[in-house]
């Protein structure tokens, strides 16, 4: 596709951690029909998974009735993933930093930075029923691989 | 995730690959770490040169595998990070954290 194209999806999942690898697969196959490189692939992958553990796990606490939406929109070498889920939301403010040297060696509490890291921009906000939104907006950063991301993803 | 395992003189070397993520890889760790306690191997080899994708659960169930270890008067360490892998633990600040080699060799020397 072209620069000026635009695509989008959505997948609607029940709260099963195993579904996290459907919704995967999916970037995976849009990512590279956008030609987007591998560090855009392993970065979106990432925050995805993040993202939807968050909310299967700590939104829908795993009940498989509860579900998880995923949106992407791809639009001018933009990705745009917006994962929802129908809990009883939350405030990001309250997540402790994980990199403060208090909180270095806690297990957990790591998501939200992780998205924030590897993402442009990211958005919470609480849904109409009163679960969360996040939205995630990273801007590809290669049109076409390199002969050096083919041998790295080979 | 899979997973080999080796001694080598007191150490215990586990070879990880695939992905270590919420729900499959974060729980095999912590088996493998209890496991290697429960069989008297406190020195600890975490060969991540396989390991294609980590998740925060993933990491934080390292984190705790290496609170556990050292509780329990034993060292655990990482082996051969990819460079994704590094950057992850760079941006976490964990690398200030765990004792991280490129040689096997190097690594079981570096054990007390």
């Amino acid at each position: 596709m072209t620069g000026s194209e635009s695509l989008d999806a959505y997948l609607i999942l029940a709260s099963r951690f195993e579904n996290i690898e459907v919704a995967e697969r999916a970037l995976l196959d849009l990512i590279a029909e956008a030609s987007g490189s591998s560090d855009d692939e392993y970065w979106l992958v990432t925050a995805l998974r993040e993202a939807l553990a968050n909310a299967i796990r700590h939104g829908n606490r795993q009940d498989p009735a509860r579900q998880v939406r995923v949106d992407f929109q791809l639009h001018e070498k933009t990705l745009r993933i917006r994962v929802e889920d129908e809990g009883l939301g939350f405030n990001p403010a309250d997540v402790p930093d994980p990199t403060d040297p208090e909180n270095l060696l806690r297990p957990s509490g790591r998501g939200i930075f992780y998205m924030r890291q590897f993402m442009d921009q990211v958005d919470f906000e609480t849904t109409p029923a009163g679960g969360t939104a996040v939205t995630m907006v990273r801007r590809l950063q290669h049109i076409a691989r390199s002969a050096e991301d083919e041998e790295s993803s080979a | 995730m899979k997973s080999q395992v080796r001694d080598q003189n007191d150490v215990r070397i586990i070879q990880l690959s695939g992905k270590i993520t919420i729900g499959s890889g974060d729980v095999k760790i912590r088996e493998l770490i209890s496991t290697a306690l429960d069989e008297g191997k406190g020195k600890v080899l975490l060969n991540l040169s396989g390991v294609s994708a980590i998740d925060s659960s993933g990491i934080g169930e390292m984190v705790a595998c290496y609170t556990t270890v050292t509780k329990r008067g034993g060292q655990l360490k990482l082996l051969k990070l990819s460079p994704k892998i590094n950057d992850i633990l760079q941006v976490t600040q964990l690398i200030t954290v765990f004792d991280v080699f490129d040689e096997e060799a190097e690594a079981i020397a570096s054990f007390k």
